[in-house]
């Protein structure tokens, strides 16, 4: 009876040592690569979101880097995600309306890539028709008045390349590349792409001091009497000066973009589009999802004296029929001054973010 | 060792079939749904966006977002036991999240008096110190140079004003504060709404009624044309959201099942 006793036991301890790596068989693991949050997002936001399929690794950001800088995407390999996406432009571009690679012009205008984990509600492009950072990346391959290619294509491409599949094995395991994995390792690396050392991130960590103009701006921001940007824009508390959520700012009567009631169908969301974050603003010109204003002076005398009314502006409009909230040309100065302070120069320039190719 | 290993079988077997439902005193969760209504009128995602409600002073208005802040749901046993997991669940009517909350915290079955926090009180309403709070809606934040902490409160909609115009309006609910004082006056505008007595056992569900419609009414008549706008510096008009938040809350239907 002890030997039985015995061999029971010891049974016992070989099953609850299996771990579920062993039903996996030959389950790759990349070298993990953690964000590296920084302290002030820590202090005040949620985790980052990622998805539990597709964890940071150096390999794959590695990767998911020099794809993004990588022109094998497009049809005719002229076009990288960077060539609407620059650094230097906080990964927007400088144009209203970026140009496919058949010289295709869009109606909507680039959007920045930072703090992307930090969108909790994961609706992306101004619309809000793709979910997650993954699938974001799965559209502009295949959209005609972009990149224009096939994924078949863009994948048989990476195939034959010379490189690509010994990366993707080093990535995921398997040199077999398909699109699921490009979008993985392009996710990865725009998860790295964090802006948080803003002259105002610097203030909110006790570093540096605001002028008076940049404080009153601020103030302007802040004073619901006055520029009342924060009920959608964030405040220091909220670093991501954002909320993510669909939004008619009183910018025209009537739609020939319905924005976010494009994608849901519902009347009530007709002419919404998704708040940008207001970092890099100096960096990001054109504003609006159209890009029709070219200054940030533009963008604030429109909610100063340019509002419209139509049937699904927001509440927070104020005073609409006056065109807006009528602020003095000292607190638009002002304002735009601490607009500027949400911009991050050390972003633009990290060299983590440029071509390695 | 055959004796000890029966007697080991038999235990394991005992443990196996005990059933929860034997022990009336093991203490329970206790859930809470959220539902809404103007006068009576349930409001679901659907109703917002239309201007379909008239309020006590007749004005007609919409919403187009409701979403607030309660927090401290406090069990009071009838020897005075209180029972409170000190969480707090941020609710979003049109998005239709978190409707339904589970306080954090087992109680005995019993009789309790219910009750918890409108907002936070200012024990809990600390600048800045809930992530996802920061988090939410673009930040649940109240500014600093508004008294700081966080909104108790955001509905907004239009209404038709006194010249037929269909106006914005943003009755946000916050601490009330005088930033025009030195030093700044502040005054803790959160409210405990007592739901009244409710029976817990194994699998209650406590429904919590907002009737929106008593915002607007009593002992406050609420005129949109006055005050529909800029009203978290205004503190009188916190005061008077304060004191017309006391109708607000009701308490619905408690389900054991």
């Amino acid at each position: 009876m002890r030997r039985l006793l015995l061999i029971a036991l010891v049974s016992l301890l070989i099953i609850s040592c299996n771990t579920g790596d062993d039903n996996g068989g030959d389950a790759y693991v990349a070298t993990p690569s953690p964000l590296a949050v920084p302290q002030l997002f820590q202090d005040k936001l949620l985790d980052p979101v990622i998805p539990a399929d597709n964890p940071q690794t150096v390999e794959g950001i590695a990767l998911g880097r020099k794809l993004f800088f990588d022109p094998i995407l497009s049809a005719d390999g002229t076009q990288s995600c960077s060539s609407c996406h620059d650094p230097k432009n906080a990964f927007t571009d400088s144009k209203q309306f970026s140009v496919g690679i058949d010289g295709s012009v869009g109606t909507r205008n680039s959007m920045p890539i930072f703090n992307v984990a930090w969108n909790f509600n994961e609706n992306f492009f101004w619309d809000g028709r793709a979910i997650g950072v993954e699938g974001q990346a799965f559209g502009p391959v295949t959209n005609p008045i972009e990149m224009k290619n096939t994924w078949p294509n863009a994948v048989a491409s990476l195939q034959a390349s010379s490189e690509y599949p010994d990366l993707f094995l080093k990535a995921f395991g398997t040199s077999t590349i398909d699109s699921t994995l490009v979008v993985k390792a392009i996710a990865q690396f725009e998860r790295t792409l964090i802006s948080a050392n803003s002259k105002f991130d610097q203030y909110s960590r006790g570093e540096v001091e605001l002028t008076p103009s940049e404080l009153n701006g601020l103030n302007v921001f802040m004073d619901e009497n006055r520029g009342d940007c924060f009920h959608c824009h964030g405040n220091p508390n909220s670093p991501l000066w954002a909320d993510n959520i669909f939004h008619n700012n009183g910018l025209d009567e009537t739609f020939t973009d319905r924005g976010r009631g494009l994608i849901t169908g519902d009347p009530r969301e007709f002419g919404l589009f998704k708040s940008p974050s207001l970092r890099n603003l100096a960096y990001t010109a054109p504003y609006m999802h159209d890009g029709r204003f070219a200054t940030l002076e533009e963008v604030i005398n429109h909610y100063s004296e340019g509002l419209v009314y139509s049937e699904t502006i927001d509440p927070l409009m104020k005073k609409v029929s006056e065109g807006g909230v009528q602020l003095s040309e000292e607190d638009k100065a002002d304002l735009k001054a601490f607009l500027l302070t949400l911009s991050d120069p050390s972003f633009i320039t990290n060299p983590d973010f440029q071509d390695p190719n | 060792m055959r004796k000890f290993a029966l007697l080991a079988l038999v235990a394991l077997i005992a443990l196996s079939c005990n059933n929860d439902d034997d022990n009336s005193t093991t203490p329970v969760n206790v859930d809470f749904l959220f539902t809404h209504n103007f006068d009576g009128s349930p409001i679901e995602n659907s109703d917002f966006d239309q201007i379909q409600y008239t309020n006590e002073n007749g004005e007609q208005l919409s919403l187009s977002k409701l979403v607030y802040l309660i927090s401290d749901i406090t069990f009071t046993n009838s020897s005075g036991d209180v029972f409170d997991a000190g969480d707090y669940n941020l609710i979003n009517v049109r998005e239709e999240t978190n409707l339904t909350f589970t306080p954090n915290i087992q109680i005995p079955p019993g009789n309790y008096t219910v009750s918890f926090t409108f907002g936070f009180d200012d024990e809990d309403n600390i600048d800045g110190a809930y992530a996802d709070l920061n988090s939410a809606d673009g930040g649940w934040n109240v500014p600093a140079m508004l008294g700081g902490g966080y909104h108790y409160m955001r509905m907004e909609g239009k209404f038709i004003d006194n010249t037929s115009t269909e106006t914005g309006y943003a009755y946000h609910t916050i601490r009330a504060a005088d930033m025009s004082t030195t030093p700044v006056t502040n005054q803790d505008t959160s409210f405990v709404v007592t739901l009244g007595t409710v029976t817990v056992s194994n699998d209650t569900q406590v429904e919590v009624k907002m009737d929106v419609a008593e915002w607007y009414k009593n002992p406050n008549l609420w005129d949109l044309n006055v005050l529909h706008t800029v009203l978290m510096p205004n503190f009188n008009a916190q005061i008077m959201m304060f004191e017309n938040g006391s109708s607000v809350f009701s308490l619905g239907a408690v389900t054991q099942n």
